[in-house]
């Protein structure tokens, strides 16, 4: 599952409308509203995990944009769940930064948090899922 | 068998073993041993070599009996934790394969699926000593008149649950490539276009097929290591194949022979069977799997002590040669190649692929060897050889 950390600011004249409920039921995507302040009559702003598919989240930020609300990715890291990992090295055939790569002297899979562009297609390549998305909690 | 200068037999090395004086070493040290000093003396030296492999293993699953119910029923379909296994065995009998995706799955219908859950994870639940939800249904008859079941259950209270996998252990497989212009979602991985990945899938010299290449010692009933317990070689995999081309050395060239393997569930360990989601192309079970090679004579000292730069496989494309069954490679290229990081293909340097756990295969021999050392395993003596195969007399010594 593809998931987005995202700041959104409403502008004033559409805050009463159901924005939200369209990405779900005309989107299929799901939603954990982390923080927001939306009043009547002002300009919003909600922090939002928004996640599905990935076409879906691109389409429902298409969606968002167009509405006139401004979209802001928050900041996100891949984390690797150490007990779940095998090391048995397919998530480096789609790296493309080489924050994965395999040590040839011991064959196991290293993963350097530094060199992470955070583009998760590590996410889904890894057999046993142990690439995980965490939002940076600081940066909300 | 007097060609040979060193004869032992499984007897003698068994003996060993319950004295703790066996030489056990895995594949990885016999590489070296082997280089060293020769076949001749490391069969001397040496008694057992200890393999290993864990990847993903299609042809994987479990028989499962869930036990009778009261009133009884006899199970027409069943589904654990939503995936559906088959029934059509007897009341409570059920098959769950590992790569059976859970019911409702969106399969490939937005590509690339991602196949989160199936038979593979189940099992792995099940080892894990979690609760798995059960569900069966049946059309009622005088013996069996009960229509639903439903329960949850554990692998503890199961009264019969077997892994028995038709086809594991692949004596070699295939380096994968693409030579499309597109990214393809392939049980060999995600490989991206224009050759830029090449993903290959074997432990090379740890892996137990390619360390007794025409079978001489590992045959029906060879006790192994199997996902995490003992387990039993029960005859031939599925597509098991000899007659395939071979080095000079004997190590095929191609995917060869294959094993059907049977182990007690209940016996297992989590880190051992870990259900797989491969993107676009569907749900499995990564096995480990180990097999410990009786040191017989210098022959069998040869084979395994043949190192990843003995052990070839070749290259093949996955866009468009192997869905439409052309036999066609790019090239053989060696495990040392294959390890090192890149290889060359069609004159270009193609960063390679592992997609089995070398790091966990070596694991699984170092406890294979260990089983054998402390003599909580004595090496069996196969009661016949695998189909196409001819084994080592093991009784005999002269």
């Amino acid at each position: 599952m593809f998931k987005k950390g995202l700041v959104l600011r409403f502008p004033a004249e559409i805050v009463d409308q159901p924005i939200v409920w369209r990405l779900v039921k005309d989107f299929d995507l799901s939603f954990n509203i982390l923080k927001a302040t939306i009043l009547p009559g002002k300009e919003g702003i909600m922090v939002m995990e928004l996640s599905g598919h990935p076409k879906n989240v691109s389409k429902g930020l298409q969606y968002l944009r167009d509405l006139g609300v401004e979209v802001k990715t928050v900041g996100q890291e891949i984390k690797r769940n150490e007990d779940l990992c095998i090391h048995c090295g397919a998530c480096t055939a789609v790296c493309p930064t080489g924050a994965l790569s395999v040590d040839r002297e011991t064959m196991q899979v290293v993963f350097d948090p530094d060199r992470c562009s955070a583009c998760e297609l590590c996410v889904t390549a890894c057999v046993v899922r142990a690439m995980e998305v965490r939002l940076e909690r600081e940066a909300l | 068998m007097g060609e040979f200068k060193v004869r032992k037999t499984i007897d003698e090395i068994n003996e060993k073993i319950r004295r703790g004086e066996a030489v056990v070493v895995t594949a990885e040290e016999m590489v070296k041993i082997v280089k060293e000093v020769g076949p001749e003396e490391a069969a001397r030296e040496v008694d057992v070599v200890t393999t290993g492999t864990f990847s993903p293993m299609c042809s994987s699953g479990a028989f499962i009996n869930f036990g009778h119910t009261v009133p009884t029923i006899k199970a027409y379909r069943v589904w654990l934790n939503g995936v559906p296994a088959y029934a059509g065995l007897a009341a409570v009998d059920i098959y769950l394969g590992a790569t059976e995706p859970v019911e409702d799955d969106p399969l490939n219908k937005v590509f690339p699926g991602e196949f989160r859950y199936g038979g593979g994870h189940v099992i792995h639940d099940l080892v894990a000593g979690k609760k798995v939800y059960l569900k069966a249904v049946a059309y009622g008859t005088h013996c069996y008149p009960r229509k639903e079941y439903e329960a949850e259950i554990t692998l503890k209270d199961l009264p019969y649950a077997v892994l028995c996998n038709p086809r594991n252990a692949y004596q070699n497989y295939n380096c994968a490539i693409n030579l499309s212009d597109k990214t393809i979602y392939t049980y060999m991985g995600i490989l991206r276009p224009k050759a830029a990945n090449a993903n290959y899938a074997t432990a090379g010299q740890l892996s137990p097929l390619l360390k007794d290449p025409y079978l001489k010692t590992i045959g029906i009933g060879t006790r192994i290591f199997l996902g995490g317990a003992k387990g039993y070689v029960i005859w031939a995999g599925t597509q098991h194949n000899m007659k395939v081309k071979r080095t000079e050395k004997g190590a095929p060239l191609t995917p060869g022979a294959t094993l059907m393997v049977i182990g007690n569930l209940k016996e297992m360990d989590p880190r051992w069977i870990v259900g797989t989601s491969h993107l676009g192309y569907g749900c499995s079970l990564a096995v480990g799997l180990g097999i410990p090679i009786p040191i017989l004579n210098e022959e069998v000292a040869m084979y395994a002590g043949l190192g990843d730069e003995d052990l070839f496989t070749q290259v093949v494309d996955y866009a468009y040669d192997y869905p439409n069954g052309i036999k066609r490679n790019y090239g053989i290229v060696s495990y040392a190649e294959l390890k090192s990081g890149k290889i060359k293909v069609l004159d270009k340097e193609v960063p390679t692929v592992p997609i089995s756990s070398y790091v966990r295969a070596k694991e699984i021999a170092e406890i294979l060897k260990d089983w054998i050392k402390k003599g909580e395993m004595l090496l069996t003596e196969p009661v016949a050889p695998i189909p196409g195969a001819d084994l080592f007399p093991f009784r005999s010594s002269g």
